[in-house]
Order: C-alpha cells, then sequence, then structure tokens
C-alpha cells in the first residue's frame, strides 16, 4: 500500500470516479490548467477535457446554483469552493435551495452533488482563510456534511460523496492535505458516510473529535499515556449524520469525554455531542461532559502569537482532559 | 415616474395575418387555442384570487395581466424537441400551458392531496413535475436562474436539444445571481432563454427606484448575448422573438435575454395591499391594455374569432374551472404519514 498526503487521496478519488462515471463532472475557480490552488484537480482538464472540468467565473453562487442544475440533469456534479472562508455567497444556495430540493419536491428531484471546500486553519490564513464553517450546514436536515482527517478516509468518504444521491457538503482541512500521511490502497473502496471510526481504543476517558483536531488528540492520548492514562479517540469523520452510536458506546465504555474541536465552541458541533451524551448516556457518565474548541472570537487571527492563542492544540487538550481525568 | 405602457411598441396587428401566421408557423387554429387558454388562465386565476378571499388559498400571486408573455413564450418553447421551464411564482399561464391542468393547480393553492409539484408541501405550482420539464423549487427571488442555466450546461454537455426557459420580474433582475447566471450561460453559449417579465414594480418599489435604465433587455449586450424588448401584452410578438431566440439556442449560438413589457393587475399578493403604493388609476388606465381584450379584439379584427365562439370558449372555461374548484374542495388535505419522507434518497 503506498504512502499518500491527504490532497493526494483527494485527487485520487476524484480522478477515479471520473473515470468511473462519466456523468461526474467537476467545476470550480482555478481547477483547470491551474489545476486547483491545492492541485486537487491537477491534469484532469488534460485528460478529460474542458467539458467536464469547468473552470468558472469568480461567483460562488453560480459554482454553487449551477451545479444544482446540472445535478437535476442527472449529472453528478463535484463544485469546489476554492477556501471554505469563500462559501458564503453559495449559502443561500446550498441551505437555501438545495438542501431542500428533495423534500420540497416530495421526492421527484434528487441532487446527487457535492460541494468540496478546504477549510480550518492554524496554517498563518488569517481571518479568510481558516474559517470552519461546517456547524452551519450540519444544521440543515437534507444536507450531509463529511470532515474527514485522514488520506485513507478522505479516498474513501469521497468516493462514497460522488456516489451520494443527495447533496454532500465535503470539508477538507487544508492544514491535514500535506502534514498528514498514511497509507491509501490503491483502487476502489468506499467509507460509508454516517459512520465514525475509533481511531484510538481506551478506557479512561473518550476525546471525541474530527478533522486535524483528531491527530492533535492522538498526540495528546500519546502524552497522557505516559502519565498512565488510557484514551479512546472517535474520529466522527461525518458531521451529518452524526454517529451517535459509535460516541454513546465509547462514552458508555469510558464515563468521560472531551469533545475537541477547532470551531466557534458555541452552538456547534460539540454542543450536538455533548447533547447526544447528556440524553442518552447521563446514568454512565463520572464527569460533565467537556468542550475544547475554537474561543468565542469571530474568525482566526493573522499573526503567529494570535493564531496559537486561537487554536486548540495538543498541550490545550492535555490540560483540559486532566481535569476530567482528576474529576 | 417613467412608465412604460406594455403596448406602446409598434402595432402588432400585422402578425395576425394569414401570410404573417404561417410566416411564424402557425395556424389561426394555434391562435384560438392561445385565447381560449388564456381565457381559461385568467378565469381559473381569477378563481384563485376569490378563494383566497373566501379563506380557502392561503396565498396567492396572479398572474393577471402576464398571460400573453408567458403563453407566447411557452408556444414557441414547444417547437424545440425538449424543453425545461424554470419559471417563477407568478408565472400560472406558463405552468398551465406547460401542461398542468387547472385542477392540479386548484389543489396546490388549497393545499389538497393531488397537488403535483410538492404534495403540497410548498404553496401552489412550487417545486417541480420532471415529467413535464418544470422547476421551480423556491420563493427566494431569482434562485432559480442558476439551476436553469447548470440545467442548460448539462443539456449542452449531453447534446440533448433541450432548450431551457428561467422566467423572473423586474424585481428578481436585480438579483446578483442573474447576473452570474446570464454571464456563465453567456460565455458557455448555453440553450438557454432569460425571461423577465417587466411589470414595473417589486412588489411596491416601482421600476424608477429598481433601476436607472428604462429596458432591462439592454443589459444583454453587457454579456454578449442578443437583448429584446417585447410587449408583453401580445402573445404574437412574445412569440417571435422568442422563438429566433429558441432557434439561436438549438443552432448553438447561446443564450437570449428577452423583456416583456407587461402590466401588473392585481396588488404583488394575496397579502398586499397596493393602494398603499399605487394610484389604481394607473392600474386602471394598463386594464385598456389587457392582453385578453386586446388578442380578442385582434382575433375578431381578422375575423378568426366569433362572438359566439368566444361565448362557448368562456362557458368552457367556467365549466372547467367550476369542476377543478369542485374537486378540489372535496379532496382532502394531505396525511402526514410520509412528512419524514424524502429528506434524504432513501435508497
Amino acid at each position: 500500500m503506498a504512502i499518500k498526503s491527504v490532497i493526494e487521496a483527494v485527487h485520487e478519488a476524484m480522478h477515479e470516479e471520473m473515470i468511473r462515471d462519466k456523468n461526474v463532472i467537476i467545476m470550480g475557480e482555478d481547477i483547470g490548467a491551474r489545476g486547483g490552488v491545492f492541485l486537487a484537480t491537477q491534469g484532469f482538464v488534460e485528460e478529460f477535457g474542458e467539458s467536464r472540468v469547468i473552470d468558472t467565473p469568480l461567483a460562488e453562487a453560480a459554482i454553487a446554483g449551477i451545479a444544482i442544475g446540472t445535478a437535476i440533469k442527472g449529472l453528478r456534479p463535484i463544485a469546489e469552493i476554492e477556501f471554505a472562508d469563500f462559501i458564503w455567497p453559495a449559502v443561500n444556495q446550498i441551505i437555501g435551495e438545495a438542501a431542500r430540493v428533495r423534500y420540497g419536491t416530495k421526492g421527484a428531484v434528487g441532487l446527487p452533488m457535492v460541494i468540496r471546500a478546504p477549510y480550518g486553519g492554524g496554517i498563518r490564513g488569517g481571518l479568510y482563510h481558516s474559517q470552519s464553517v461546517e456547524a452551519y450546514f450540519a444544521h440543515t436536515p437534507g444536507l450531509k456534511v463529511v470532515t474527514p482527517s485522514n488520506p485513507y478516509d478522505t479516498k474513501g468518504l469521497l468516493k462514497s460523496a460522488i456516489r451520494d444521491n443527495d447533496p454532500v457538503v465535503f470539508l477538507e482541512h487544508k492544514k491535514t492535505y500535506r502534514l498528514v500521511r498514511g497509507e491509501v490502497p490503491d483502487g476502489d473502496y468506499t467509507i460509508p458516510i454516517g459512520k465514525a471510526d475509533v481511531k484510538r481504543s481506551g478506557t479512561d476517558i473518550s476525546f471525541i473529535s474530527y478533522g486535524l483536531m483528531v491527530h492533535y488528540c492522538l498526540e495528546a492520548a500519546e502524552m497522557l499515556q505516559e502519565e498512565g492514562y488510557s484514551v479512546e479517540v472517535v474520529d466522527l469523520r461525518t458531521v451529518r449524520p452524526l454517529d451517535a452510536e459509535t460516541i454513546l458506546e465509547s462514552v458508555k465504555k469510558t464515563s468521560k469525554a472531551l469533545v475537541v474541536y477547532e470551531d466557534n465552541k458555541a452552538l456547534g458541533v460539540g454542543a450536538e455531542v455533548a447533547a447526544i451524551i447528556a440524553e442518552e448516556a447521563f446514568d454512565f457518565l463520572d464527569a460533565p461532559v467537556t468542550r475544547l474548541a475554537g474561543p468565542e472570537v469571530p474568525a482566526m487571527p493573522f499573526a503567529p502569537t494570535l493564531e496559537d492563542e486561537f487554536m486548540v492544540s495538543a498541550e490545550k487538550i492535555v490540560v483540559s482532559a486532566k481535569k476530567l481525568l482528576e474529576y | 415616474m417613467a412608465t412604460t405602457r406594455g403596448n406602446k411598441k409598434k402595432s402588432s396587428e400585422d402578425l395576425y395575418s394569414a401570410p404573417e401566421l404561417s410566416k411564424l408557423g402557425l395556424t389561426q387554429e394555434d391562435l384560438l387555442e392561445i385565447y381560449s387558454n388564456m381565457l381559461l388562465i385568467r378565469t381559473l386565476d381569477e378563481r384563485i384570487w376569490m378563494m383566497n378571499r373566501q379563506g380557502k388559498a392561503a396565498i396567492v400571486a396572479s398572474c393577471q395581466g402576464h398571460e400573453a408573455a408567458q403563453m407566447g413564450a411557452v408556444w414557441a418553447l414547444r417547437t424545440a424537441p425538449n424543453a425545461a421551464y424554470y419559471p417563477y411564482y407568478r408565472d400560472l399561464a406558463m405552468v398551465i400551458s406547460a401542461g398542468v391542468k387547472p385542477v392540479e393547480t386548484l389543489c396546490g393553492f388549497l393545499a389538497k392531496e393531488g397537488e403535483p409539484f410538492s404534495g403540497a408541501r410548498q404553496f401552489g405550482n412550487q417545486g417541480a413535475i420532471p415529467d413535464l420539464g418544470l422547476y421551480n423549487f423556491s420563493n427566494v427571488v431569482s434562485t432559480q436562474v442558476t439551476h436553469a442555466v447548470g440545467y442548460a450546461l448539462a443539456s449542452k454537455i449531453t447534446n440533448d436539444q433541450t432548450v431551457t426557459i428561467t422566467t423572473f420580474g423586474d424585481g428578481g433582475a436585480s438579483q446578483g445571481e442573474v447576473h452570474e447566471g446570464m454571464n456563465f450561460a453567456a460565455i458557455h453559449k448555453l440553450p438557454i432563454i432569460f425571461f423577465c417579465e417587466n411589470n414595473k414594480y417589486a412588489i411596491s418599489v416601482p421600476i424608477s427606484k429598481q433601476m436607472a435604465i428604462e429596458d432591462i433587455a439592454i443589459r444583454g449586450e453587457g454579456y454578449g448575448m442578443p437583448g429584446i424588448a417585447v410587449d408583453g401584452t401580445d402573445p404574437l410578438q412574445v412569440f417571435k422573438v422568442m422563438k429566433e431566440a429558441v432557434d439561436r439556442c438549438l443552432s448553438g449560438e447561446g443564450p437570449t435575454l428577452i423583456e416583456a413589457k407587461v402590466e401588473r393587475y392585481m396588488p404583488h399578493t394575496s397579502d398586499d395591499d397596493d393602494t398603499r403604493y399605487r394610484d389604481m388609476s394607473e392600474v386602471e388606465e394598463a386594464r385598456k391594455y389587457d392582453p385578453l381584450k386586446l388578442l380578442k379584439e385582434k382575433l375578431m379584427k381578422n375575423g378568426i374569432l366569433s362572438e359566439e365562439q368566444d361565448k362557448e370558449f368562456q362557458n368552457e372555461a367556467k365549466k372547467e374551472v367550476n369542476a377543478a374548484t369542485e374537486f378540489a374542495e372535496e379532496a382532502p388535505f394531505p396525511e402526514p404519514d410520509d412528512f419524514y419522507e424524502h429528506v434524504y434518497s432513501e435508497e
């Protein structure tokens, strides 16, 4: 098995699906000759032609709206939003329209489409290249929201997303693109959307996380291991639908839960995870369900000192975890 | 305030002569069908409005004054091998002409079972009927425009000889996505027609406060597509420019912007009170150019329609709308058994 990066996994998944199904098309800014700003579509326009790899004008609402139109006709568009921070003009089309089309036509029309967007910070991206956007989309029934953490999951989940018959917002943490490498099998495999994955098994506390933060959780688990604590790390992989079963199974075993995410803390994915645990596993808890997440400022600042202040780190996770472990 | 009356463009009576009709590829029978359908749609529209006032239809956006424009457009679309429609909420004449039955529409406005667009999950005439090529998902103004552009893009990719039309009002023309959609369609020479029904009001805001130009059609040039303003009170004038636009679509020449100048005889919707912002003498004046009345005059003048036939059409329209009303009133509201279905694909 070859070792690949997350961005290579993205490229490979789309490449294989483009070959597998001629209805798959890709559209977005700079995805043609440029091959995408992160090179996710490098070589695609040369291989698949301009009618399937469409460089669009700089207009995110149109990218999403036009993707919807092609999906109505039975194509399987992958719409790339260059950075998740730029997705806001398209929100009306994604949340207002795409999410409601199947319900609003009583099943007459479905939208097999993927909206890909690199998200997240820690890369000196400042206010407008660091945002986490998952909670906004995850709030809306009709959408699926996928947030993989490693190359293996990325390839399998992206293939599932492309084959899915509903709109999927596929969020790739851009810091993982080249930083995170791992084994990726050649050829076809899929990972079901909506299934979490236990990335590390343990008995004293559950870290529940997704995206880049999964890696910081794993680092923190190692550090805590040295102090004799056994940490379980649950990677949600998909934030809508949430895999309540895996979350509850883990928490019922460890009796302590720390939900770790980079997005702003309030009203985010962590609140939902915490509520599920409180509603379904209250009797099993030995400590308050706790969230460690981005601070209550509207965006991640640019200067390294300020960015570090924003970002959750393995060290911060250890501090929070210890309070629970010693509770 | 500058007002552009629908019929201020040059007279179109010559289009109704036999040789001109045949040049358009139409017959006198077509004209009678357009007229009788227009009568039916007006009767239906008035009925829906009445049922709103009776507390039976929760909301309606009347199409009165827009009928000729929408029907001329649909008749031209029918000349294409395949057609797709992305209308907006004021397009009763368009959806009926595209194949929706009056009884189905009435079931829609009364939110009854048998509603074909959404199973009465949405307002009347909203949702989709893929078999008729009708897609109208939303109340958010002009969101359908980029959907239609995407549909046309897929038509181009699959080369399926479909011509797509999307409609919006003068109000909708202000949305940024109309710009984005028209720009994209022109770049790729997509088989799509942007059909603006300009009735000079965005709910209460008059055209003078919506834009600094008189003809929205001139925007076409800025995108690299023909932009044509046409008298929307005359179905044949609309048909003529629409037919040319359809032919351009089919020959790969790309999109066209058509602006049909129409009048809105009723308030924006049944929840609106237009006396708060509109001088009623303006509406009275506009009614002199009622497309239904004008078409009747033209048909009679050209010996195509007789008073007896007109009476017959009126009776038929009333009969059909009465029967549809009775059916819709007796139809049940949908049961909530499938309330949770169709959020996601059931596969």
